[in-house]
């Protein structure tokens, strides 16, 4: 452990954790980052580059670090990770992303012999000839940086929970914890969430004091004072990731207190939001600045107070600001040597000198280039006249381009940003949503200035909330400053590459390029030479993009403007996002009383609409599909079936307009429709199109039952509402959903009403009392039901509806009776089957969102004598148009057992042009013997008799066209 | 996801409810209107960049029909349209 | 035009790169063009192209009211498709399809055009009928759609370990649409930029559109830009999202409505997936970028919307359905999300056509229109430059909601 300090830092030196990374084993402390443990071993190359794999190390000591991305491997595996992010823990197997075989000697590292033949863009000038895919599977196995997880994680979940605060506070630094503390003692509800694994923010990183007593003092106090809160929720390791519309904000915790909880995602509403992310510091841009031993001042810093590291011995510092001195001050506390601060400012404030006495200040000055390909080994300084130079051996150099606030969530939420020219940087502006930024985010760098201003805004947030302030103690901290002369670049003559994106490689000549070659606005920059698309979103590195384009440009920063700041802040696992709604939660099935019967008989399971899952069919035995439906078909129409129908959405209107109502939802009308009995109805959409179909039952003068079909109950149940809410508010009419409150069993076939004669009723079941379309209400099989006689299969039918719990009774029991009658039930398919023979319409067959009432012969279901009713308009100037109409025919193919498929297109002879029509369903009709078809079919009707043709891809199926019925077509048998 | 006022029940999240499209000319008499004006009824909507007068359904609440002015360039549910 | 080759790459690169021209030029802005462009994307820059190279039409300007290439072309999820439903539809996308299979070659710009195929991954046997029928119909107009076992779909996309037999979403087969591929968008805006610009069409980038001017016998007669007026007898309005906005100006209303989509990335991995990915019944698509990440797609939010931006519970649905069919992508991370505007018709099918205002074009209503970008140009051109619907787009008139006839493609797949 090389650069390990013997005192200091916030690490367990009692917990020695052991690792490996790239192969290597190596030991760090409880406390340590991957990259503070790795640092203080000694080691420097971490990386290789995206693109010309040049060798790189640890550049921050957060999420913004832009070169070290590292695999985990294991239980915890996960992709592309900055190294600087990775909470080190004993056993921890990690690796290097994007070289092979290790990040010492890569392969891929010859790219840099043809650097100079592939700058920003090149892939749009080549790879053209022959093909492009020719080349892309080596480009694709090339880019991509880590392998993605093979799998889920083995153990634990992820989850989701919702939170309404009053405050949420982004960031536990100075700023968010003062405002926390005046939040909290006010009384309103808080979440105050932070990124890291400890509160403090930069604190942490740095040697300060408040009240004369360390900083950290405060912050130990102030987290155990809002812990005291019933009224805070203090989360750490978690990283608000996303601003949504209406103050709708993501927190994404990585450690939660619960252990098989993998991860959580918080979504908070809040009424208003202190943003106190801090700042983030940037790169400086010259020759070489990426090799291994170059990172930012405030990293090392970070490194020497809370990791106990001092990652090199002879420092060099470059800067353009104040706070390097603050940096340098802490490595000589540190022990370390601090053989010069570059500072590109020509004269430097007296209180920064003042900081670190005894260390030699180059101003004027700029680093040109760096020496050393794995390791720093020195620097060229020159001034900023390019007319001196000289060089110093050193092995680290910190560079600190100064400080831009971090408005990434801001910025999200819509806030607008402007460029401050004292500050070199993007503040915000305007807050759009109920939003402020506080302490360094809001461009208040101090420690003093960001522990005053996040207490102010605290204060005034809780004010317009009206909760209570109660007075915070003051807070005496030594003032300090900061000032700052931006330098976007460094020009000088060195040969080597400047990099202004380290993660993808984007150098100042890629962007000059890419602005020579015309793409110069920001957002073609950025795509042009991909730019601050990486894994960072150019946290450090994107304001030098700008800054550079502005150069090249003679304008400024402003008039160049930002790209725009996406969700999420950092990098969010897809697993936390989804929380727990996986497998069974995912997309709930909708359950009837007889689904574990189904279940226990074999059935077929279908999803049916609506997340309904009703039996396809009922298997017995070996048998095959086509063997099961034709012999539940025979069933029905030799003897009795019976099926569940209780999906089928139903509801109760209720009240003196009702008819009225109807009659204007319907085509047809129902208002005389006299109690007792019931009708056959369809509704159009206002444009005319086929809405749905059903059945209305008058249940007295004033009320009513209508179904509708299953997968389109809440479509209707909505398009009621809006036309009694808004259209006909004076209408009195009241609408229950009530297809959970009446479920039902149908009995179909020719036995059907001896089978519900062997039952108590005091219903009389005879046809003569009780015709098709009538309902009673009664007691069946002694339990209050409602008897319904509608038929879907064409046959003698009985629909018994009865309350929910009773239905498991009730078809036991049918079973049972059902037995002497060879009673089987059937599924969906052999419903289907039964329909086609009747013609009778299926909405997603011969309904298809084009054809109208007519097209499928149902004109008489068009009143003529209502003036209007929904869609009429239309369908009548839809009509008038004359253009030639699909309408529903039957097909008889030629061979009788020749099946055509479902949705086969009908073309002029069979000949592959356009269509004229297609087949909408195909069955085997056990009554027929034979295939038998349903069609739209262009001026079908007109053209019964003649024959049509099926064009598959390689045949024709010629079929004579018929009526769109196959089976007792007088409707007697339905009658019975 | 917004969060939306129900006359009703007071705020609720977006997921509560159903949009049910911008708030545009009253139903026509059908019989009452020509053919341009029965289309431009049924096909034209109201599509402006501000505030936008629409139909919400709090569907998975208290089952209320009612209008809001919602703000399409951000979202913010206004008082009206601009003035 | 400058040419782009390994051979000008090896040329340039001995010259540190200081001699490639510019894309596209940055002339002044005149007062008067035979036509204008509004909107500078895909369908705007595609049209204009063209009309030069194909009727030698090069007194064009195109407008932008911000740069390049930034609107939806900027936001789409790359995917080239045919598999439509409607005669109307299926022969248009089987020529944009094509088209784009030749785009590198014809503006001499690598569009990273990759034919990878679709599969889509089927869920319920009604789906799996209406892909069927899907499949004959466009087999009419050589568009290749096969059905292919759960099991072939599972080979040919590794990653799909959910939606096993028992599952909530047990995948019961999927089809093979062979034609599908992703496509560079960036290029393809650029592509046609510079290839416009070689024959003399002018690009005016920052420049937006105030309004547009009628003359006094009622015909379009130009624009108001924030640099001034500039006539034309002919005007096409390619803005998708903003289209009533503007054609308001001029007294026309539409029926359109602007929707938000939106779409988001992974980070970038290793080779993972090879196919595009779609699953119509979860309403969310993806395909592996040549960068690594996964494009994800999902289905819109509900509400006429102008905000470009993600909304979390339609975010969290679309994660939802992957996750439970790529589990492993519980730990691949988001890396990026963004949204974009269109404009969609009562049926969900496009216009484009010459409106009421005579001179006035519009291409609007593309639910999914980077497709449809070269097909969409070339057609629009074939329009503006003789005053006659091109025979692939004629259907999708203006004209067809005043008889109510509809070209009804809602429910079309997912995938845009």
């Amino acid at each position: 452990m090389s650069n390990r300090l013997a005192t200091g830092g916030r690490i367990d030196r009692a917990r020695p954790l052991t690792f490996t990374f790239n192969g290597t084993r190596f030991t760090g402390f409880e406390g340590d980052t991957l990259a503070s443990a790795l640092l203080a071993s000694g080691a420097t190359l971490t990386a290789r580059s995206f693109k010309y794999h040049r060798p790189r190390g640890i550049v921050s000591a957060g999420v913004e670090e832009p070169s070290s991305l590292v695999e985990l491997m294991g239980d915890d595996a996960s992709g592309n990770n900055a190294i600087t992010t990775v909470q080190l823990s004993d056993g921890l197997v990690a690796k290097s992303v994007n070289c092979w075989p290790s990040p010492q000697f890569d392969f891929g590292a010859l790219n840099q012999l043809i650097s100079r033949f592939i700058p920003a863009g090149f892939y749009y000038k080549t790879f053209k000839w022959p093909s492009w895919h020719l080349f892309e599977p080596t480009i694709r196995r090339a880019a991509g940086l880590a392998n993605a997880p093979a799998s889920a994680p083995s153990t634990g979940h992820f989850e989701t929970r919702n939170a309404h605060v009053d405050i949420l506070i982004a960031g536990a630094g100075p700023a968010g914890l003062a405002a926390a503390l005046v939040a909290g003692k006010s009384g309103a509800r808080v979440i105050l969430a932070d990124e890291t694994n400890e509160a403090g923010g930069s604190i942490l990183n740095r040697n300060l004091e408040i009240n004369g007593k360390p900083a950290l003092e405060w912050v130990a106090k102030t987290v155990a004072e809002l812990a005291d809160m019933p009224n805070v929720i203090h989360l750490q390791s978690s990283t608000v990731w996303a601003y949504r519309e209406h103050n709708l904000l993501c927190i994404n915790e990585r450690s939660p207190d619960h252990k098989t909880v993998l991860e959580r995602n918080w979504r908070v509403r809040a009424k208003k939001v202190i943003i106190a992310t801090g700042a983030i510091e940037r790169t400086l841009v010259f020759s070489n600045n990426d090799r291994p031993g170059v990172m930012l001042a405030s990293a090392i810093q970070t490194y020497v107070n809370r990791y106990a590291v001092l990652p090199g011995k002879l420092v060099v510092l470059f800067t353009n600001n104040d706070s390097a001195y603050g940096v340098a001050a802490d490595i000589l506390a540190a022990g370390g040597q601090v053989k010069a601060i570059v500072d590109s400012r020509n004269s430097v404030p007296q209180f920064a000198l003042d900081r670190a006495p005894g260390v030699e200040v180059i101003s004027g000055y700029v680093v040109s280039d760096v020496a050393g390909r794995s390791r720093v080994k020195s620097v060229t300084v020159t001034s900023r006249d390019g007319e001196s130079e000289r060089s110093i051996i050193c092995d680290l150099l910190g560079y600190s381009g100064g400080w831009n606030p971090t408005v990434h969530l801001f910025s999200q939420s819509r806030g607008t940003l402007k460029f401050n020219t004292k500050l070199a940087a993007f503040l915000p502006e305007k807050a759009v949503q109920a939003c402020i930024c506080a302490g360094a985010s809001s461009g208040e760098i101090t420690l003093s200035d960001a522990l005053s201003d996040g207490a102010a805004k605290a204060t005034a947030a809780v004010k317009s909330l009206g909760f209570k302030l109660k007075p915070l103690k003051n807070l005496a901290v030594q003032q300090s400053f900061y000032t700052v002369e931006p330098l976007w670049r460094v020009e000088s003559s060195a040969k080597g590459k400047a990099f202004l994106d380290f993660q993808n490689d984007v150098t100042v000549s890629d962007v000059q390029l890419a602005m020579r070659e015309g793409y110069s606005n920001v957002e073609h920059v950025k795509r042009y030479t991909t730019g601050g698309m990486g894994i960072d979103q150019g946290k450090t590195g994107n304001i030098n993009i700008i800054g550079t384009v502005a150069m090249e440009q003679n304008a400024t920063l402003a008039d160049v403007g930002t790209t725009t700041f996406r969700s999420p802040y950092t990098p969010v696992s897809f697993g936390a996002i989804n929380g727990l709604r996986e497998g069974s939660v995912i997309l709930p099935y909708r359950h009837t009383p007889i689904t574990s019967w189904n279940h226990e008989n074999g059935a077929f399971m279908y999803e049916s609409g609506a997340r309904w899952r009703r039996p396809g069919y009922f298997p017995r035995g070996d048998e095959h599909f086509q063997d099961t439906v034709n012999r539940e078909c025979l069933t029905v129409r030799n003897n009795v079936g019976c099926y569940d129908g209780s999906p089928l959405g139903k509801f109760e209107l209720k009240g003196p307009n009702v008819g009225e109502f109807l009659d204007l939802i319907y085509t047809n009308i129902m208002s005389n429709l006299a109690p007792g009995k019931g009708r056959y109805g369809m509704m159009l959409s206002e444009d005319g199109l086929i809405l749905d179909d059903g059945v209305a039952l008058r249940l007295d003068k004033h009320r009513w039952l209508i179904s509708t079909s299953t997968g389109h109950a809440d479509a209707i149940h909505q398009h009621m509402e809006k036309i009694l809410q808004f259209d006909q508010p004076h209408w009195k009419v009241m609408i229950t959903n009530v297809t959970s409150q009446w479920n039902n069993v149908t009995i179909c076939g020719p036995n059907a009403r001896n089978l519900m004669k062997k039952f108590a009723t005091n219903i009389d079941l005879s046809s003569d009392s009780f015709p098709f379309m009538e309902f009673r209400d009664g007691t069946f099989a002694d339990l209050p039901a409602r008897i319904v006689r509608v038929s879907f299969t064409g046959e003698l039918s009985f629909e018994i509806n009865v309350a929910p719990r009773h239905l498991r009774d009730l078809w036991d029991k049918i079973m049972a009776a059902g037995t002497s009658f060879n009673i089987a039930p059937i599924g969906s398919e052999a419903n289907h089957v039964l329909r086609v023979e009747k013609g009778f319409l299926s909405l997603g067959h011969e309904v298809d969102g084009t054809v109208d009432a007519y097209d499928l012969g149902l004109s008489w279901i068009m009143s003529k004598k209502k003036s209007d009713y929904i869609g009429k308009r239309s369908v009548d100037l839809r009509r008038a148009g004359n253009k030639v109409r699909r309408e529903l025919v039957g097909l008889l193919p030629d061979d009788p057992n020749c099946q055509i498929p479902e949705g086969a297109p009908l073309t002029p002879s069979g000949k592959k042009q356009a269509t004229e029509g297609l087949v909408t369903a195909c069955v085997w009709s056990v009554v027929n013997n034979r295939w038998i078809a349903l069609a739209l079919l262009e001026n079908g009707r007109a053209r019964r008799g003649e024959t049509a043709h099926v064009r598959l891809q390689n045949s024709v199926i010629p079929a004579q066209i018929t009526a769109p019925v196959f089976y007792d077509p007088d409707g007697k048998v339905l009658r019975s | 996801m917004l969060l939306i006022n129900c006359p009703f029940c007071g705020e609720r999240n977006e997921t509560e409810y159903v949009y049910g499209g911008p708030v545009s000319a009253d139903r026509p008499d059908p019989t009452a209107v020509n053919d341009d004006e029965w289309i431009d009824y049924l096909t034209m909507v109201p599509n402006p960049v501000g505030p936008t007068h629409e139909r919400w359904w709090h569907a998975k609440g208290c089952g209320d029909w009612f209008t809001l002015w919602r703000d399409t360039a951000t979202h913010d549910i206004v008082k009206g349209p601009k003035k | 035009m400058q040419k782009y080759s390994i051979f000008s790459l090896a040329r340039n690169a001995l010259s540190g790169h200081k001699n490639w021209t510019r894309a596209w030029k940055s002339p002044p802005l005149r007062d008067r063009y035979e036509v204008i462009i509004i909107g500078a994307g895909g369908h705007g820059l595609a049209t204009a192209y063209y009309l030069a190279k194909e009727h030698g039409i090069t007194d064009v300007a195109v407008l932008d009211r911000g740069w390049l290439g930034g609107g939806n072309i900027a936001r789409n999820t790359v995917t080239i498709r045919s598999n439509y439903l409607r005669d109307e539809s299926i022969p248009f996308y089987v020529k944009s399809v094509s088209l784009f299979e030749g785009l590198t070659k014809e503006l001499n710009f690598n569009m990273m055009h990759s034919k990878r195929t679709m599969i889509d991954v089927v869920h319920n046997y009604p789906k799996m009928r209406e892909l069927r029928r899907r499949q004959l119909t466009m087999d009419i107009y050589n568009s290749t759609y096969d059905n292919i076992s759960t099991e072939e779909v599972r080979r040919r996309v590794p990653a799909l370990t959910g939606g096993g037999p028992g599952s909530r979403l047990p995948v019961i087969g999927g089809m093979v649409h062979t034609d599908a591929g992703v496509n560079r968008h960036d290029a393809v805006a650029w592509g046609y930029a510079r290839a416009a610009d070689s024959h003399g069409v002018e690009m005016h980038e920052q420049t937006p559109v105030l309004s547009l001017i009628r003359g006094s016998d009622g015909a379009i007669s130009g624009v108001q830009t924030s640099r001034g007026v500039v006539h034309a007898k002919k005007v096409v309005v390619a803005v998708s999202g903003h289209t009533t906005t503007l054609t308001e100006t001029a007294g026309l209303r539409l029926p359109l409505r602007t929707m938000n989509l939106t779409a988001f990335v992974s980070e970038p991995v290793k080779p993972l997936v090879d196919v595009i990915v779609n699953c119509p019944d979860l309403g969310f698509y993806f395909s592996q970028s040549d960068k690594g990440e996964m494009v994800i797609g999902g289905a819109p939010d509900s509400g006429q919307s102008f905000r470009r931006d993600i909304k979390q519970h339609v975010f969290e649905d679309t994660v939802g359905a992957m996750l439970e069919l790529f589990p492993s992508f519980k730990k691949l991370k988001l890396l990026r999300q963004w949204g974009g505007h269109l404009d969609i018709t009562h049926d969900a099918s496009p216009i484009m056509d010459e409106t009421d205002v005579p001179g006035l074009f519009v291409t609007a209503g593309w639910w999914g229109g980077y497709k449809a970008i070269p097909a969409g140009g070339l057609t629009l051109a074939h329009h503006v430059a003789t005053g006659r619907p091109h025979p692939l787009m004629e259907k999708f008139t203006v004209k067809r909601f005043k008889n109510l006839d509809f070209i009804m493609e809602t429910g079309t797949t997912t995938a845009r």
